[in-house]
């Protein structure tokens, strides 16, 4: 990842800046508009078939994490995202699958390929999430786990002899699933994100959305967008990272129409109207995942993985894990975290609440 | 012929006129997490409208909440026969993110009610004894989960010995029909594992012809209720309208045994059942209540303590409740002693309203 020239902060918007503030993400100078009297083809435009190539030919990571109560369709919502048996799946009812006491991490690992294009894909499971009487702090080993990956990340890079591609561990999306009861959200679901919406992306979700008519679903979705916003949550994506109009307008619209998604998973297949969709069959009707008409499924999808997964990994390296970073470096007294670097090559990082040009 | 006929066939008539001036009493408990369709079916069920000025607090607003009980009362009258329906909410119930011991002031309530019933009981006036002790709780189970949660099994493993239990899936349109048997069986599965016992319905007589053993027991089969609830009226396909909820891919229509167990829950807790559920708290929940109540008092601490304290002001908790009479006179003197001690209360209350009264009059800081 290359860094451009970071923007640099006027005194006004110092007095602004609250304890713990967020740089903005480092933005490549604009390039001077040439005069287009070009004589001929240079061919810079090849640059994108050349990075695509690259891409392909090294893949990338995306990890993507779901928290929530049991039973909301978690696994079978992921396993419908990526069209494959991705997640672990515990809705076979003849397994005793018994509720874990506190919240455990499971993160599986697949590889999957689409047009010639390799993903290693990570799904981090949390089961237990929610589920016990005294639900108390139960999202504290889920913050842990994913400072731990920031960690491990920030060890790598201040590496003396680094790695040539840093295995990218850290969370890149979380998938928070609310329970559809129609009125607001959980107690629960407000600690969560409070806590969580700084240290990653969350993208909050309702599960289960068949069981709410239109207008239901359109006055939940209401609700629990006001109350994100009087409680100071932002989930991704966050309006403070827009980069420009364009991007403003296009999450503006998915920010305050479409999010949260109401959702249905479903990994069955049924015959409607001569064709074979996945969905889920009841006795008053075919409820259909891809239909837009039923449930946003189909949103969610686009989101995620047609327009918005680059975008997940760079809000999570720019923003989120820079803040992890310029914390433990602050906390070092300035210094890289680990042992055998102390005094050695990197010069100490001033200890200033903002951090300047690199 | 006539001097063969004594006339006691008409019993059941007269007994039939008698509850019909008297009217019915039913004290109905709702309980489960907020967000299962609670209130939707109650309204379903007898028709009305409950909870038209009801609030549903934001979820900042219910992080400090605690459990709440609420009483609604309506007056349902349904050819000639007057039911007084008391239905017992308990908002708040499994909302916190922490909640340990929330079943409590629900345990609590509904012994209240018992401890009152057998106060009144052992009082001297008995004729208008308000029975308000609750006599079925309806307990939503979500559809979301794989079953009973911990918190499910913890509420019911307090309240089975004290109330008739009947569990409920609510909004059972989440489900569909494999995954619904399949939920019930787990529930069936873990209130047995659990030992839990809920409201058995009684075996219907042997000389019920084949065709209502057959329902009674499909109905049986089918507990836990998978229900859904709506005061809406749709029309389904331009046929006659049905009350349901109407989605993009089809109406679930309430009635419709296909579509859920509403038929059967009311024709079980509303059509038939409503006097067993009234019989089994009074014999057998009330009665292992009244038992270990006074057996508690019976040792030999308790007896002393009461007799002394008698005649001076004491808290509700610690009134003298009436010993297992050994005698009729003793029983007898027992009862005199709590009239006496109740003119008492009654005097010491007056007394202290006067003074207050008085007080007042005079506008000083006296007492």
């Amino acid at each position: 990842m290359s860094k451009g020239f970071p923007e640099t902060r006027t005194d006004a918007a110092m007095s602004e800046l609250v304890p713990e503030p967020r740089p903005k993400p480092a933005v490549p100078m604009k390039p001077v508009s040439i005069n287009s009297n070009l004589l001929g083809y240079i061919g810079i435009d090849t640059i994108i078939e050349q990075m695509r190539k690259k891409t392909m030919k090294t893949g990338f990571d995306f990890n993507i994490m779901v928290v929530g109560q049991s039973g909301l369709g978690k696994s079978t919502l992921v396993n419908t995202l990526f069209k494959s048996q991705v997640s672990r799946k515990a809705s076979s009812w003849n397994r005793e699958e018994k509720i874990p006491k506190t919240v455990e991490i499971k993160a599986i690992g697949h590889v999957i390929e689409e047009g010639g294009v390799k993903m290693k894909l990570t799904v981090i499971d949390t089961p237990g999430f929610g589920d016990q009487i005294n639900n108390e702090n139960c999202w504290e080993p889920i913050e842990k786990y994913i400072n731990e990956q920031y960690e491990k990340f920030l060890k790598e890079e201040v590496n003396i002899a680094r790695k040539k591609r840093i295995p990218d561990t850290r969370v890149h999306c979380c998938l928070y699933f609310i329970s559809p009861t129609g009125h607001s959200l959980r107690p629960l679901d407000l600690e969560f994100m409070k806590h969580l919406s700084k240290v990653v992306n969350i993208i909050p979700v309702i599960a289960k959305a068949d069981t709410m008519t239109l207008e239901e679903k359109s006055e939940f979705k209401q609700r629990v967008r006001k109350e994100l916003e009087v409680n100071g949550i932002e989930f991704y994506p966050q309006k403070e990272f827009d980069e420009d109009l364009e991007d403003k307008t296009e999450n503006d619209k998915i920010r305050q129409e479409s999010m949260p998604f109401a959702v249905v998973g479903s990994d069955k297949e049924y015959q409607v109207n001569g064709k074979r969709v996945l969905g889920r069959k009841t006795p008053w009707g075919i409820i259909e995942v891809e239909n837009l008409n039923h449930c946003e499924f189909a949103l969610l999808r686009d989101f995620v993985i047609r327009t918005h997964l680059q975008d997940l990994k760079e809000v999570t390296h720019n923003i989120h894990y820079e803040t992890y970073r310029a914390k433990r470096l602050n906390d070092n007294g300035g210094l890289p975290p680990g042992e055998g670097l102390l005094g050695t090559v990197l010069p100490p990082v001033p200890a200033t609440p903002c951090p300047t040009a690199e | 012929q006539d001097k063969e006929y004594v006339g006691f066939a008409a019993l059941p008539n007269q007994l039939h006129r008698k509850s019909v001036k008297k009217g019915f009493d039913f004290t109905l408990m709702v309980a489960g997490e907020s967000g299962l369709g609670k209130s939707t079916l109650i309204n379903s069920l007898f028709l009305t409208n409950l909870y038209e000025d009801r609030q549903v607090p934001e979820a900042s607003a219910r992080l400090t909440q605690t459990l709440t009980i609420e009483r609604r009362g309506v007056e349902i009258e349904e050819g000639g026969i007057k039911v007084k329906l008391t239905l017992v909410d308990t908002p708040g119930f499994g909302d916190s993110v922490d909640c340990s011991d929330c079943w409590l002031p629900v345990v609590h309530f509904i012994e209240e009610q018992f401890e009152q019933y057998l106060r009144d009981e052992s009082g001297l006036n008995r004729k208008n004894i308000q029975d308000s002790r609750v006599h079925c709780c309806l307990y939503f189970i979500s559809p979301f989960g794989r079953g009973l949660r911990p918190l499910d099994v913890a509420f019911l493993r307090a309240v089975h010995e004290k109330v008739n239990i009947i569990p409920v899936i609510g909004k059972a349109d989440a489900l569909m029909p494999k995954e619904t048997q399949a939920l019930k069986q787990k529930i069936r599965d873990q209130l047995k594992e659990e030992e839990i016992n809920i409201y058995q319905f009684p075996e219907c007589d042997s000389d019920e012809d084949e065709d209502f053993k057959r329902q009674d027991a499909e109905m049986k089969e089918s507990i836990p209720f998978a229900v859904v609830g709506s005061c809406e009226v749709v029309r389904n396909g331009g046929t006659r309208p049905v009350r349901g909820r109407c989605y993009s891919w089809g109406t679930v229509e309430v009635e419709n045994p296909h579509h859920c167990d509403f038929l059967n829950l009311r024709r079980m807790l509303v059509q038939t059942h409503l006097q067993d559920l009234k019989e089994v708290t009074h014999d057998l929940l009330y009665e292992g209540y009244r038992a270990r109540c006074l057996q508690s008092l019976a040792r030999p601490g308790a007896r002393d303590r009461a007799s002394r304290s008698k005649l001076s002001r004491q808290s509700a908790t610690e009134i003298p409740l009436p010993m297992l009479p050994l005698a009729e006179t003793e029983k007898l003197i027992r009862e005199k002693d709590e009239e006496l001690r109740r003119m008492q209360e009654m005097l010491e209350k007056m007394q202290a309203q006067m003074q207050q009264s008085q007080a007042q009059g005079e506008q000083s800081d006296a007492l």
